[in-house]
């Protein structure tokens, strides 16, 4: 069956918040339903029909062609089906995602995946701060799912994450899993300053150096986990780069003991 | 019935309902995974004594493992939810938390579970570390050897059957054992079952009751060569030994293979090797709903 090919029409003048059109929103609703369906910008009324050219399809697989880095909100709470980004989107990609597949071929803004729940979303780009982070208020980030970025992450990857997994193939800007309560953060290259900082639980994988860790981590040696070869299969489908990387035995710095202490830093000994 | 010279009696073997688990158990090596194994599954012969019967399904290849070890899938059965779990505990906490370089995981799926890691992340004593891939969740419970993983739950099953049997009529107790030695070796080759006694053979078969007013179960003397002469004997003169094999299966057909792969590996010895009968253990029908009759078993 064909996607749902929304193709925008020109460069909005103003952010754009394209939250509305997720699958389980649209499915069932005619072409003219959803034209209708207003978007909110300025104080402009504006409705998809205004920005986007519709070729229908089945909703449970939206394609967004030409997309522009200030459509925010694309895959707000999607609870299933798949969407497809070719371009780069603007904040809040993902957030609040607690099922289905969310592809961006391109760069995503800050806050992608914010307190994500569940599903996969992959950025073949980069992503840009507080990678599944929470809003301002809120007390945990990322509580499930998997997200997978071919690029870099900004600062602050995984802020306060509670559960579910972040790969992040390239490097991750300063305090990557800060304030983590659990779960998984693997980055393959080079980090910033003070990864982990405040983590309580949760594991952080590091590929590549850093230039600074806090000084309230504490080595625990190295060690061969099966635990991470275990991880390596799980991770193998999405991303078979960090697979490999996985499988190799790691020096465990325990952390953060400034908080609870009871998280992990694996680094490459 | 006759087959190969081995008469083949018109009865039928009794089992009643279990509930059952299954656990892969792995290691850094066969004979570690085998060693975990066999130590949990140890005096798990008859839930009338132990709490549960238990014994490996199969030996498992590294592509069929969670962590691409090699292991094994022990199955273990009981007569309730509470008691299997207890089982369980204790015996994945004894036997296989304790064995060097093991991990634990789930083997049997199932809506209804049963705790497994979630039991004994407590040994970790606050250092446990939850870790969830895939929908599946895990416990990383810090050892003196590195890390002992354990999958959190595993799948219960309400399904299954103990309680099929085969006995096995001999000239001599070197033709019975020879027998039941290739039975238990076809039975291995099929899945879902287990032959839970020692070598999965049993040689002192029980009826119900006895004499003695505080013992529920005595020796089967209708079956005790040595006693012929003396009480009601279902053996002929030249019956010398009886052995007798139990299966236990997630399944009544998985049950009903295993009797089949028995009964097949025994025949196919034939008279000649010194059996003389087949038969099976049952109450009359009146106590267990699987009924295993030997004669459809072997058409």
């Amino acid at each position: 069956m064909k996607p749902l090919v929304l193709t925008l029409l020109r460069r909005p003048e103003q952010r754009l918040d394209v939250s509305p059109l997720v699958p389980h929103r649209l499915i069932g609703k005619t072409a003219a339903e959803i034209a209708a369906i207003e978007l909110q910008t300025t104080h402009v009324p504006v409705t998809a029909g205004d920005i986007f050219r519709l070729q229908m399809g089945d909703a449970q697989k939206i394609r967004i062609e030409n997309a522009c880095d200030r459509l925010d909100g694309i895959g707000l709470a999607m609870t299933s089906g798949e969407i497809v980004v070719e371009g780069s989107v603007g904040i809040e990609a993902g957030r609040l995602m607690g099922g289905g597949r969310l592809t961006i071929i391109g760069d995503a803004g800050p806050w992608a995946a914010s307190a994500m729940k569940g599903g996969t979303i992959e950025i073949t780009g980069n992503a840009g701060d507080r990678l599944g982070g929470p809003r301002t208020g809120e007390t945990a980030g990322m509580r499930g799912g998997i997200v997978v970025v071919r690029g870099n992450a900004g600062e602050r990857a995984g802020d306060r994450m509670r559960r579910g997994m972040i790969l992040v193939e390239g490097g991750a800007s300063r305090y990557a899993g800060c304030r983590t309560i659990a779960g998984t953060l693997v980055v393959r290259r080079t980090v910033g300053p003070l990864p982990g900082y405040l983590m309580r639980r949760g594991t952080i994988v590091l590929g590549g150096a850093t230039d600074a860790f806090s000084p309230t981590f504490v080595d625990c040696g190295v060690h061969d986990l099966l635990a991470l070869q275990l991880m390596a299969r799980y991770v193998k489908p999405v991303s078979p780069r960090l697979a490999t990387l996985l499988r190799r035995p790691w020096r465990r710095l325990a952390g953060d003991m400034a908080v609870l202490g009871k998280g992990e830093i694996l680094t490459v000994p | 019935m006759i087959i190969n010279g081995v008469q083949i009696d018109d009865t039928f073997a009794e089992a009643f309902p279990m509930r059952a688990t299954g656990l892969i158990v792995t290691a850094d090596s066969p004979q570690w995974a085998n060693q975990a194994a066999v130590t949990m599954t140890g005096f798990a012969t008859s839930v009338i004594g132990c709490g549960c019967e238990a014994g490996i399904d199969c030996q498992l290849a590294p592509a069929q493992t969670p962590d691409g070890r090699t292991g094994v899938r022990v199955l273990l059965f009981s007569t309730s939810t509470g008691e299997l779990q207890k089982q369980l505990q204790g015996r994945v906490g004894q036997c296989v938390l304790t064995s060097p370089g093991s991990a634990c995981y789930a083997g049997l799926d199932g809506t209804e579970r049963l705790k497994l890691g979630d039991a004994l992340r407590y040994f970790g004593d606050g250092w446990q570390v939850s870790k969830r891939f895939g929908g599946k969740h895990y416990w990383r419970i810090p050892v003196m050897d590195g890390e002992f993983l354990c999958e959190a739950t595993t799948g219960l099953t309400k399904e299954a059957v103990g309680g099929g049997n085969l006995l096995i009529l001999g000239k001599s107790s070197r033709a019975s054992l020879v027998a039941a030695e290739a039975a238990v070796r076809a039975i291995g080759r099929v899945g879902d079952a287990i032959t839970p006694f020692p070598g999965g053979i049993a040689r002192s078969g029980s009826k119900i009751g006895s004499k003695y007013k505080s013992v529920r179960a005595s020796t089967n003397d209708a079956y005790c060569p040595t006693l012929t002469g003396a009480v009601k004997t279902a053996l002929a003169p030249d019956i010398a030994s009886v052995l007798e094999i139990v299966i236990d299966g997630l399944t009544p057909s998985a049950v009903a293979a295993a009797m089949r792969a028995g009964l097949e590996a025994i025949l196919k010895l034939g008279a000649k090797r010194g059996v003389v009968r087949i038969s099976a253990g049952n109450y009359g029908g009146k106590l267990g709903p699987h009924h295993f009759r030997l004669k459809e078993l072997v058409r």
